[in-house]
C-alpha cells in the first residue's frame, strides 16, 4: 500500500511538474516561434544578472516567462464593484483546475515495474507494476470530456460576474462557441472509440503499437485521418485560440470575459490557456499519434513490419517512452502555435456556422463511414 | 424629368474560386508557407547566421540610412577647433521638446565671437529629431548626421549628449563660410 502511495505521488509530481513547465515554456516557444516565422528575433531582453558580477544571462530570452510571472504577481489586484464577488473570485480557478485534472487519465508512459528498474527495491515492491498514468480509469475519454466541459462554466461565470458589458459578451460567445465545438470534438472521437473498442486511453495506446496495412504504424491518425483534422480544429476552437478567439477578441471586446481581471487572476486564465495547449497536444498524441510509443514499439521493444523483433531492457523502454511522449506533445503544441500565427480570426457568425454547418456534418459522415467499415469487418483486423 | 433616386450598390461579385472557397486547401497552403519560412529562418539561426530582418538596436547599426536622415547632432567647428556656436539660444528656443540646454560663456579675447557655449547638452531621451534646431541656427553651428545616437540606456540621466561628444564625434567644419587667414582684417582670438 505504501508502495502505491509512493509511486503515485511521484507520478502526480511528474505530471504537475510537466504541465507547469509546459505552461511557462510555451509562452517562450510561442513568442520565439512567432518571431522566427515572421522574420523577427523575438523577445530577448530579459536577463538574470549573476549577483556581484556584470554577467547577464539572457539565454535566448528564456527569462521573459519569469518576468511575466513576477509582473502578474506584483500587479494591483483590481476588484470591480460587482454584484457577485464570489463568482468573480472563483471563476479563474474553475477554468484552471479542470484543465489540470484532465491530465489525470492521460498515460505518459507504459507499464512501469519499479522492482525491475531498481533491483534493490525489488523485494519491497514485490512484483507490483504500475501503468504510468495518474488514474487508470476505464472511463478515460469520458473523464476528459467531463472535465474539459467544466472550463465553459468558468468562462461564463467570469463573463457574468464581472459587471461589464464586454465581459458579458465575451462570456456569451465563449459559452456558445465552446458548447458547439465540444459536440464536434466528441463526435470525431467516437470513430476512434468504435475502432479501438474502448474509451480507456491506456489500452488505446497499446493498440496503436501494431501495424496497419502491412507497413504503417497502427496510429489513430492512419485509421481516422479526417477525425484527426476535425479533432485538432475543434480542440483549438475549444481552447479559444486564434482563429477561434472570438470570446476574447481584443479588437472587439478588449479582453472578452476576462476584461475585468488583473494580476494573477488574469494570469490564471492565460496559464490555463497555455496548459490547455499542452493538454490538447497530449490528447492528440495519445489518440492519434501512438501515445508514448515510437512506431512499431510496445512495452517489450520493437516489432518491425517484417516480423523481426528488437528487445529492449525495461529501463530503456521507460526512458524512451517518457521522452517520446514529451517530444510528441511538444511537436503538436508547436503545430498549434503555427496555426495560431498563420490564420486570421473568423467572424463570430462564421465560427458558429463553421461548427454546425461544416464540421458537425463532416464528423457525422466520418462516424457513419467508420461504423459501416467496423461493422463489415466485425472481428477481422482492419 | 427627374430620375428616381437610385441607391448606389457597393456590392462586388465574389471573386473567390471554388478551390479557394473550399477553405481547407488554402489553409494548408498558408500553413505550408509559414512553416517553410520558419524552417528557413531556423536553419539560418542554427548554422550561425542571422535568420531575421530585424536590426538589433542599439547593438547593430543599419547600413541603409538615407543621407538626409536626421540622426545624431554634430556641432561644427571653426578652424581652430572651437565650436561655431555663439550660444544665441535660438535652437533651444525653437526646440519643441525643449531638450537643448546651453550655458553661455564670455571670451573677451575673441572679438569676433565673444560669446561661446560652456555647456551644450541635448537630452536624447526626449529629443524628437525634428531638425528645427538645425534650421533655426543662424551660424550653421548645429547639424544632424545620418547615424543614430546609440544612446539607449536604462537610466534617462545617461542619455544626455554633451558638448565634448558633439565636437569630437564625426567633427565637421563649416565649409560655407571662409575664414580670414591669421593676421587678417578681423582679429581672431586664440591660436590659428
Amino acid at each position: 500500500m505504501t508502495q502505491d502511495l509512493v509511486v503515485y505521488v511521484v507520478f502526480i509530481a511528474y505530471a504537475v511538474g510537466m504541465l507547469m513547465t509546459f505552461g511557462t515554456l510555451l509562452t517562450w516557444v510561442e513568442r520565439k516561434q512567432a518571431a522566427v516565422m515572421s522574420d523577427r528575433i523575438g523577445a530577448n531582453r530579459a536577463y538574470v544578472r549573476i549577483p556581484f558580477t556584470q554577467i547577464k544571462l539572457v539565454w535566448l530570452g528564456l527569462f521573459h516567462g519569469i518576468a511575466d510571472g513576477i509582473k502578474m504577481l506584483v500587479k494591483e489586484d483590481f476588484k470591480p464593484r460587482t454584484y457577485d464577488w464570489y463568482a468573480y473570485a472563483v471563476a479563474p480557478w474553475v477554468v484552471f483546475t479542470p484543465v489540470l485534472l484532465v491530465f489525470a487519465v492521460i498515460p505518459f508512459g507504459g507499464l512501469l515495474d519499479p522492482g525491475r528498474l531498481f533491483p534493490s527495491l525489488a523485494q519491497w515492491f514485490g512484483g507490483r507494476t504500475y501503468a504510468m498514468q495518474i488514474a487508470q480509469l476505464d472511463a478515460g475519454l469520458l473523464i476528459v470530456f467531463a472535465f474539459s466541459g467544466m472550463t465553459i462554466i468558468g468562462a461564463m461565470l467570469a463573463g457574468w460576474s464581472s459587471a461589464n458589458k464586454f465581459s458579458l459578451l465575451g462570456g456569451l460567445r465563449a459559452g456558445s462557441q465552446m458548447i458547439s465545438y465540444e459536440l464536434v470534438m466528441g463526435l470525431t472521437v467516437l470513430g476512434l472509440i468504435l475502432i479501438f473498442g474502448t474509451v480507456d486511453l491506456g489500452s488505446m495506446v497499446q493498440q496503436q503499437s501494431g501495424t496497419v496495412l502491412g507497413v504503417l504504424p497502427a496510429w489513430g491518425v492512419f485509421y481516422q485521418p479526417f477525425a484527426a483534422i476535425l479533432f485538432m480544429t475543434a480542440a483549438i476552437a475549444e481552447n479559444k485560440r486564434i482563429p477561434f478567439d472570438l470570446p476574447e477578441a481584443e479588437s472587439e471586446l478588449i479582453a472578452g470575459y476576462y476584461t475585468e481581471y488583473s494580476a494573477m487572476k488574469m494570469g490564471l486564465f492565460m496559464f490555463a490557456e497555455f496548459i490547455e495547449i499542452a493538454i490538447v497536444g497530449a490528447l492528440f498524441t495519445t489518440m492519434f499519434l501512438g501515445g508514448y510509443n515510437l512506431p512499431y514499439m510496445s512495452d517489450a521493444g520493437f516489432t518491425l513490419p517484417g516480423g523481426s523483433t528488437i528487445a529492449m531492457s525495461h529501463g530503456a523502454v521507460v526512458v524512451t517512452q517518457l521522452v517520446v511522449f514529451l517530444v510528441k506533445v511538444m511537436l503538436v503544441c508547436s503545430f498549434q502555435i503555427l496555426v495560431r500565427w498563420t490564420l486570421p480570426r473568423f467572424r463570430y457568425d462564421q465560427v458558429l456556422a463553421f461548427a454546425w454547418k461544416f464540421m458537425l456534418p463532416l464528423a457525422l459522415v466520418n462516424l457513419a463511414v467508420t461504423a459501416v467499415l467496423v461493422w463489415s469487418h466485425q472481428g477481422a483486423p482492419l | 424629368v427627374k430620375k428616381p433616386y437610385q441607391r448606389k450598390q457597393y456590392w462586388n461579385a465574389p471573386t473567390l474560386t471554388l478551390w479557394e472557397r473550399a477553405y481547407l486547401p488554402e489553409i494548408l497552403r498558408g500553413l505550408f508557407i509559414t512553416s517553410v519560412v520558419f524552417l528557413r529562418n531556423m536553419r539560418s539561426w542554427v548554422t550561425g547566421k542571422k535568420g531575421a530582418l530585424t536590426t538589433y538596436y542599439p547593438e547593430e547599426t543599419r547600413f541603409d540610412y538615407a543621407p538626409l536622415n536626421r540622426g545624431k547632432h554634430v556641432l561644427t567647428q571653426r578652424p581652430d577647433g572651437k565650436p561655431q556656436c555663439i550660444a544665441c539660444n535660438m535652437c533651444a528656443t525653437v526646440c519643441p521638446a525643449k531638450v537643448i540646454e546651453i550655458e553661455a560663456g564670455f571670451d573677451p579675447t575673441d572679438t569676433a565671437h565673444p560669446k561661446f557655449p560652456v555647456r551644450f547638452e541635448i537630452d536624447y531621451s526626449r529629443c524628437v529629431f525634428c531638425g528645427l534646431c538645425v534650421e533655426a541656427c543662424p551660424e550653421d553651428a548645429i547639424r544632424m548626421a545620418k547615424e543614430t545616437p546609440g544612446l539607449p540606456s536604462e537610466d534617462r540621466r545617461q542619455m544626455w549628449l554633451t558638448l565634448d561628444e558633439m565636437l569630437t564625434w564625426n567633427p565637421q567644419r563649416d565649409v560655407a563660410k571662409p575664414y580670414p587667414a591669421a593676421g587678417g582684417v578681423t582679429k581672431i582670438g586664440g591660436a590659428e
